[in-house]
């Protein structure tokens, strides 16, 4: 179990700059994510800790320990790949054991550790099975059983849900965040899901376009995000920017969450017409097109009956808004 | 309803083509096969009467099986394709990997270079690789010929199977390297098994042409002892008598071996082993 520091990590492929000087502290026994838009250098940045892509400029450390130009199976880590990657020709037994064979263990430590293993994900019946014999689901636990089979300092997982389907994912996430607690070990999380990242997460790094635009807990990102990229994506449905001169706000617009709006057809401070209205059954979510400031989205808790083109009115809670200057950054 | 009609339709039209286009295809096979097994006069009376108890006669095969060493030709043709064939797909799987795995300097130009071989015939190149063979002591020996057909397989390859590799998914190599695989361990136990169905249609453009070659067999190794079967055909072959039996009965022997490994690799083919590797 180990903590990683990265410090002034870049990563440039010929002249452009993917990574540009990331420094982070992951602590021991930490659940820590990556989240950013698509491109945004978060895989990149996971493969460079785990050694498949050479560091441009910067350290890797783990456990003290400076890992930069370690080659990824000397490092004590585990990785668990989107697309799973099980060698096809291998039962589930040897993909699960291949590393420790590999590391030379005597084969008493590896049948222990594997089965110790297959307990834990529940993956006893399908052994001897091989990978395509196994449905999606089953074969990404057999690749989370293959990294913990290996004991490692580290875990890093490369957005291990997207290949799942909506049931299994939240399966799966409840598993792995079980896994973490027995385990106690570190993890790092890549996802471009912002439902994900708040709910395994310690500790949330937000990048974008390869600098990490704010790291704390994912009710530290909810509550006091440092801008308008990070107000954007943390949170669902996204957060609504009003524009603060024709709210009479200071800074150039206003955040406010869509569960910080409360809707009425009398009376309230923002005048607009209903647009459209999705009914989730424990949630009505209103969009409403309120000029200058766009297209707002309200959230309700409970079922409402709004009909679109109804003229409504919103109010905003004062309280919970923030402010942001002309370069999206937080007016505290 | 009108839809599976017009579907069926068009489906009997496709086989229709294949068909005839088999057919046309087939015929010269057909022809040299049957009047293997006939008699020089009906060979030429009735060329496309099947062999019956008439006109049967298979003194084709008996001249070919006692004139000349055929035997030895046969296993010098069968030498010559699988070792040139076993070195075209090891050299140009590992050199298609490189290209297509590895980011170093020179990458793109080096795969333009490895391909410019499929548009420049290697025959052009025949003056100065018999004087390369002979300064080499390698003229009339079958390792001369492995090497220039491994040469002159190796350009289509590589092109072929670096497209294939770029398609491995990344994860599975990377697993293997996180789990602490050698590179040629991921390239033979992981990379090779998923590009099977390319191999195999390497293997079937790359064997086919050597089998078939007469003209590097004739330059490089016309001696006795290292003749292919092609050349060794030739000598029935005369400037004023040409002994169509030998000749014919010569050719459909050599339609055999290469028709079998053809079968092994069409199989290869067409099994699809990718499943369940990735999703």
């Amino acid at each position: 179990m180990g903590a990683l520091t990265l410090s002034q990590v870049t990563k440039s492929f010929g002249k452009t700059d993917v990574i540009k000087g990331v420094d982070l502290h992951v602590a021991e026994g930490e659940f820590c994510v990556f989240v950013g838009p698509s491109g945004c250098g978060k895989s990149t940045l996971l493969r460079m800790i785990a050694g498949l892509e050479d560091v441009s400029s910067g350290s890797v450390t783990l456990d003290g320990r400076d890992i930069t130009d370690e080659a990824p199976a000397k490092r004590e880590i585990a990785m668990v790949f989107q697309t799973y990657a099980l060698y096809p020709h291998l039962t589930v037994r040897d993909n699960m054991s291949l590393a420790l064979k590999q590391a030379g263990e005597p084969k008493a430590a590896i049948d222990k550790a594997t089965a110790r293993a297959a307990a834990m994900l529940a993956l006893d019946p399908y052994l001897d099975r091989r990978p395509s014999e196994l449905s999606g689901g089953q074969r990404q636990r057999v690749a989370i059983g293959r990294a913990i089979v290996r004991t490692p300092k580290l875990f890093l997982f490369d957005e291990p849900l997207s290949n799942l389907d909506a049931a299994l994912r939240v399966q799966t996430r409840i598993e792995i965040a079980r896994l973490h607690r027995d385990l106690g070990a570190t993890m790092i999380y890549v996802t471009h899901d912002q439902v994900e990242a708040m709910t395994l997460a310690d500790k949330i790094v937000v990048l974008r376009a390869g600098i990490v635009e704010q790291v704390g807990s994912p009710m530290e990102l909810y509550n006091n995000p440092a801008n308008t990229f990070v107000a954007g994506f943390i949170g669902s449905p996204q957060m609504n920017f009003l524009k603060s001169a024709a709210l009479g706000e200071r800074g150039e617009s206003t955040g406010i969450r869509p569960e910080h709006l409360t809707l009425s057809r009398e009376t309230g401070t923002i005048p607009g017409t209903v647009s459209h209205v999705e009914k989730l059954g424990g949630e009505t979510l209103v969009y409403v097109r309120a000029e200058p400031h766009g297209l707002l989205t309200v959230r309700l808790f409970g079922e409402h009956d709004y009909a679109v083109d109804e003229p409504v009115h919103m109010t905003p809670d004062a309280s919970r808004a923030f402010h942001f200057d002309a370069a999206g950054l937080r007016l505290r | 309803m009108s839809k599976t009609r017009s579907h069926a339709g068009r489906s009997i039209a496709a086989h229709a083509i294949l068909i005839t286009y088999t057919l046309i295809a087939l015929f010269p096979v057909f022809v040299i096969v049957i009047n293997s097994f006939k008699s020089r006069r009906a060979i030429f009376a009735e060329p496309l009467m099947p062999p019956m108890p008439g006109n049967w006669d298979l003194v084709g095969y008996t001249t070919v099986l006692e004139q000349g060493d055929f035997f030895q030709y046969f296993l010098n043709s069968m030498t010559v394709t699988v070792a040139s064939l076993f070195f075209v797909l090891l050299f140009g799987a590992m050199a298609a990997f490189a290209l297509s795995e590895y980011r170093f300097r020179g990458n793109l130009l080096m795969g333009l270079y490895l391909a410019l071989g499929i548009m420049i015939p290697i025959r052009l190149g025949t003056v100065a690789i018999l004087e390369l063979m002979v300064s080499a002591g390698l003229v009339n020996t079958l390792t001369a010929l492995i090497l220039v057909y491994t040469a002159q397989g190796l350009p289509l390859a590589v092109f072929i199977l670096s497209e294939f590799m770029r398609s491995v998914s990344d994860d599975l190599k990377n697993a293997g390297r996180i789990d602490g695989l050698s590179e040629y361990r991921i390239f033979f136990t992981l990379v090779l098994p998923l590009v099977r169905p390319a191999m195999a249609t390497v293997a079937v453009f790359t064997m086919i042409p050597i089998w078939n070659d007469l003209w590097f067999p004739l330059i490089l190794a016309p001696s006795e002892e290292t003749k292919t079967i092609t050349l060794g055909s030739q000598v029935f072959i005369g400037q004023f008598v040409t002994n169509w039996n030998a000749v014919l009965a010569a050719l459909s022997l050599a339609i055999v071996p290469v028709l079998v490994l053809y079968l092994i690799f069409s199989r290869q083919l067409i099994r699809g082993i990718t499943a369940g590797a990735v999703k």
